[in-house]
């Protein structure tokens, strides 16, 4: 690349070249992904979604308990905003409650889980030797017991208590097959000259992994994490429908589809606006990982110009 | 030799272009260029990466890419080889012209015997059996020097070294008798002594066969000793070609007068003073409207931007592309051309203070067998008892060939913890008994520059932050850190304004000024260079070159440098220590081991350096080294130089077997200090 193109000079405050402005690392990738249209637009849309879902119930007077016995299977009205179910129950207030327990399940898992591999892999990886033997060892085990089984298994113990817990279990069984692609990958990196000469400098490893291994890794960990948000959210309804998740009469978006779906072409209240909550949560999430992994890239063409 | 104007045109190149689409842009590879090559020549292409050389000749074989569109006609005994498609092209390929590339690894198929593929080679173009085909394969790897070739027929590409697969590369080459061979940096991947064997053999081919060469190579020197013609070429244009003579004698374009004048030299005439050309090589896709050269030339007017000058003769066998051609002459003999860097004078600081200190290291690898229960079935031996004496602010050089254990010996240093035998002591601290506080706090006065500008600078990492991370690492508050960064900036001549953008911006000559600035952020004593400028374009090394002289100066440093090329080495050295198969065979003042060698390996590695001079490297007599580097896991008894060791078939048999018999020990003579029986001068 020639070395004074003109799409540069975008960051810097003088054109003198004596300005002297040094932007970090983290100033530089926030503005990039600012610039970024869609990703900013991705970012509102969770927003809003997390917004309408703790705010809805109180806009309604149905509560996703309540029953209307003189609207049964009704289409959507003034009286029920999205219609109601077989049994009169507002499908508003139960999109809403929905989309609370699916939003936090989705959010926090795909960030829990990522995070683990993003740690564990990078870790085994650039350590190497007994630590990376020991952790693969795991990984592999973890891989190899069927992990519904487990879930139903514990599930008596849990049952009745927060379904918080349901993030904990869906983490733990998703995050191996990543951790050994980022660790792969870590492999490789610990062998660049930009790492040695950071150890060489006595930087510590904490720091080695922050600052260059897991940057240099960006895309695959947010690739990673956008695709574990709508798996999670799925993942849950399998639980439901084998009664461990979410239990009626409380609900998830996964429920909801999973009960809505029979009816599709004759009631798609039922169904419709389940999934069309799901399907945008899933396309901002996805815009939003676009936009960090071209704020992360420096090569990336798109965040560069205003 | 040289002139030889009645030779007939073997192949004619008429305005020819070449473009690829990209995501940038289109690339203009090769720009509008005619060229004739002659029956029975060598002529050398010179330029640098992206100058187009590869691409061109790589189009006369029609093996460009599909994405390549091509305008202009090749001529090649009345066919335009443009207009033949890949059926047709394959009848010439290797019949009429054949190729020799610049990676023999890649170039030779893994899975089928060297004897096969050769015989598959004539099977191709000639009616000939079995049996015959693989005669005359082995015939060939007889011609190209491959010790018992009947046998090594049998054997596949990865039981030779790169050398050898060289070799093998030029005997599928001659394998049909061409009328021309199209070498692209046949010998960039070998070390300078296997170099010297590998042009040796380039010119018994052409001999041979009389066939024309076309030697591609971005190495002035390269082209010196073996070239008849030579053209050069600078973004996509030949901008300079003649009698390599003339070219070498006066040249006409100030490009080629820039990278004459900045290149090392390693006979000493007008020693150490390297003209630096400002910036680096245009990219393909940005190229300037008019001269490529333009914006780095110091003779630029206005009107070199305004349009590209053509190549205009200048005598009956030269041809310039230079709009100010008439008066370059006159503004080079004046001086006014190129600015010379600083002459490197020896440091004077005379005091016995010692940066560094290395005494009989030694590191060996394990050699591991068994799957399920591994041992160790031997040991690499890389590096076996290496002394090193760096004194304070002088530059100490430790130059080999490549697995001669050079770079083992640095990490070695670098990791600051004992060795496996030996002591290693930095600035008076033996870091055996370094605690790790004080092993951190010996870090920031020893630091390390890397050989490739691409892997050492974090892609993902603003320079700034690249520059600012050692002080970082020793808690140096964010404002003195963002001042230090810009001195520091200022001090390897980039500008401020740089410090938020990203390494892939920066070309490779500005890559290596970062990473020098991030060595020097914390105020080092000793700086390791592990091949600093190796793998720079050739007209930005002495940029880098100077501003590691200046910063030496200025700053009271101390230079470990790493190095094969000894060209370079001559240029920046006060010391050397010539490395071979893990130990020291040779050390002492660079400019007496380099006017006198004492020790026959460092004597033939002195003589295969070409010089960019053909007059002198016409007549110039070589040591050429039989075989090639011993395998350090098991290495060659007594003194491990005697199995490749000229000097020592002129020996009485009783001096001979001591060589087999008895490790030669690195003992002082004259000002320096040598390991052989019998040492030189």
């Amino acid at each position: 690349m020639p070395p004074r193109s003109p799409t540069i000079s975008v960051e810097t405050a003088g054109s003198d070249g004596l300005s002297g402005v040094r932007l970090s690392r983290g100033t530089l990738i926030r503005r990039r992904f600012l610039r970024n249209k869609l990703a900013v637009l991705g970012l509102c849309i969770v927003g809003f979604m997390l917004v309408l879902a703790f705010v809805g119930p109180y806009l309604t007077k149905w509560s996703y308990t309540d029953n209307d016995f003189d609207h049964l299977l009704s289409a959507p009205s003034s009286e029920h905003w999205f219609g109601t179910t077989q049994v009169g129950v507002d499908v508003f207030a139960q999109t809403m409650r929905g989309l609370q327990k699916s939003l936090i399940i989705g959010l926090l898992v795909a960030i829990f889980s990522t995070g683990m591999s993003a740690f564990i892999g990078s870790v085994a990886g650039y350590l190497g030797g007994r630590t990376d033997r020991v952790i693969m060892w795991v990984v592999d085990l973890l891989l190899v017991i069927p992990s519904l089984l487990v879930l139903v298994i514990l599930s008596r113990y849990y049952q009745g208590k927060s379904w918080l817990l349901l993030v904990v279990g869906l983490t733990i069984f998703d995050w191996m097959i990543t951790s050994r692609v980022v660790r792969g990958l870590a492999m490789s990196l610990r062998e660049l000259d930009f790492v040695r000469a950071a150890r060489y400098m006595g930087v510590p490893t904490r720091t080695i992994i922050a600052r260059h291994l897991l940057p240099n890794m960006a895309s695959i960990i947010i690739i990673a994490a956008t695709l574990n948000v709508g798996g999670a959210i799925l993942g849950e309804t399998g639980l439901s429908y084998l009664g461990f998740g979410v239990q009626a009469p409380d609900v998830s978006l996964g429920t909801l589809i999973a009960e809505g779906t029979g009816a599709a072409l004759t009631y798609p209240w039922l169904f419709m606006f389940a999934g069309t909550s799901l399907v945008l949560t899933v396309l901002a999430v996805s815009f939003i990982g676009d936009g960090l992994r071209d704020a992360f890239d420096p090569g990336s063409t798109r965040s560069k110009k205003i | 030799m040289s002139i030889t104007g009645v030779r007939k045109n073997l192949i004619e190149i008429r305005d020819l272009s070449v473009t690829f689409p990209s995501e940038a842009g289109t690339v203009r590879a090769v720009r509008n260029v005619s060229l004739d090559i002659r029956a029975g020549e060598v002529l050398g292409i010179v330029g640098e990466s992206g100058s187009g050389k590869t691409v061109m000749s790589l189009s006369m074989i029609g093996l460009l890419a599909e994405s390549a569109t091509i305008t202009g006609s090749i001529n090649f005994n009345g066919v335009n080889l443009l207009s033949l498609d890949d059926n047709a092209m394959s009848k010439h390929r290797g019949k009429d012209i054949a190729m020799v590339f610049q990676d023999p690894l890649s170039a030779l198929n893994p899975v089928h015997t060297i004897g096969r593929q050769i015989a598959e080679a004539l099977h191709i173009h000639s009616d000939i059996s079995k049996e015959a085909a693989l005669q005359r394969a082995i015939e060939l790897l007889e011609i190209v020097g491959i010790p018992r070739p009947a046998e090594r027929a049998q054997s596949y590409p990865h039981e030779f070294s790169g050398g050898m697969r060289q070799r093998v590369m030029i005997a599928l080459a001659i394998a049909n008798q061409p009328k021309v061979i199209l070498a692209d940096e046949p010998t960039t991947a070998l070390d300078v002594t296997v170099q010297a064997q590998i042009l040796e053999l380039l010119k018994t081919a052409r001999d041979m066969t009389g066939a024309a060469v076309v030697l591609v190579t971005h190495d002035l020197g390269v082209v010196a000793g073996l070239a008849d013609r030579v053209a050069i070429m600078y973004g996509g244009k030949v901008v300079e070609i003649g009698n390599v003579d003339d070219v070498y004698a006066s040249p006409a374009m100030p490009y080629t007068i820039g990278l004459l004048r900045s290149i090392p030299r390693i006979d000493g005439a007008e020693s150490s003073r390297l003209t630096s050309i400002d910036g680096a090589p245009p990219s393909p896709v940005a190229l300037p409207p008019g001269c490529a050269f333009a914006p780095r030339c110091p003779a630029a007017a206005p009107r070199c931007d305004a349009s590209v000058p053509e190549l205009v003769p200048i005598s009956s066998t030269r041809m310039t592309a230079c709009l100010r051609q008439s008066e370059i002459a006159g503004l080079h003999s004046s001086g006014k051309m190129f600015v010379e860097g600083p002459r490197h004078v020896a440091s004077q600081s005379t005091g016995e203070a010692v940066a560094l200190e290395v005494r009989s290291l030694k590191k060996t690898f394990p050699l591991m067998k068994g799957s399920v229960l591994r041992r160790r079935a031997g040991s690499v031996f890389a590096v076996d008892g290496v002394d090193l004496t760096l004194r304070a602010g002088h530059s100490l050089a430790l130059v080999g060939e490549s697995g001669c254990g050079k770079t083992t010996t640095l990490l070695e240093i670098l990791n600051m913890v004992a060795p496996e035998a030996g002591t290693i002591a930095v600035l008076g601290h033996n870091v055996a008994e370094l605690s790790k506080m004080q092993r951190l706090e010996m870090r920031r006065d020893l630091q390390i520059v890397f050989q490739d500008p691409f892997a050492s600078l974090d892609p993902r990492l603003p320079i700034g932050d690249a520059i600012a991370e050692p002080l970082d690492n020793f808690d140096v508050p964010k404002a003195e850190q963002n001042q230090r960064v810009m001195e520091l900036l200022g001090l390897v001549g980039l500008q401020r304004d740089h410090a938020s953008r990203y390494p892939n911006e920066f070309s490779g000559g500005q890559r290596q000024r970062i990473a020098i600035a991030r060595a020097l952020a914390l105020n080092p004593k000793v700086i390791a260079l592990d091949e600093p400028v190796s793998a720079l374009d050739v007209s930005v090394r002495a940029g880098v070159l100077n501003l590691l002289a200046e910063l030496q100066e200025k700053l009271n440093l101390s230079y470990l440098f790493v190095s094969h090329d000894l060209a370079v080495v001559q240029h920046v050295a006060d010391d050397i220590a010539v490395m071979y198969l893990g130990g020291i065979v040779e050390s002492g003042p660079v400019h007496e081991v380099f006017a006198s060698p004492q020790h026959p390996y460092t004597q033939a590695l002195l003589s295969a350096v070409p010089i960019p001079d053909p007059k002198v490297e016409r007549v110039r007599k070589r040591i050429i080294l039989q075989g090639e580097l011993p395998s350090p896991a098991n290495p060659p008894t007594g003194c491990r130089f005697h199995t490749r060791c000229h000097v020592r078939l002129t020996l009485s048999p009783e001096h001979a077997d001591k060589c087999v018999n008895e490790r030669p020990e690195l003992t002082s003579r004259r000002s320096g200090r040598v390991a052989c029986h019998a040492p030189l001068n």
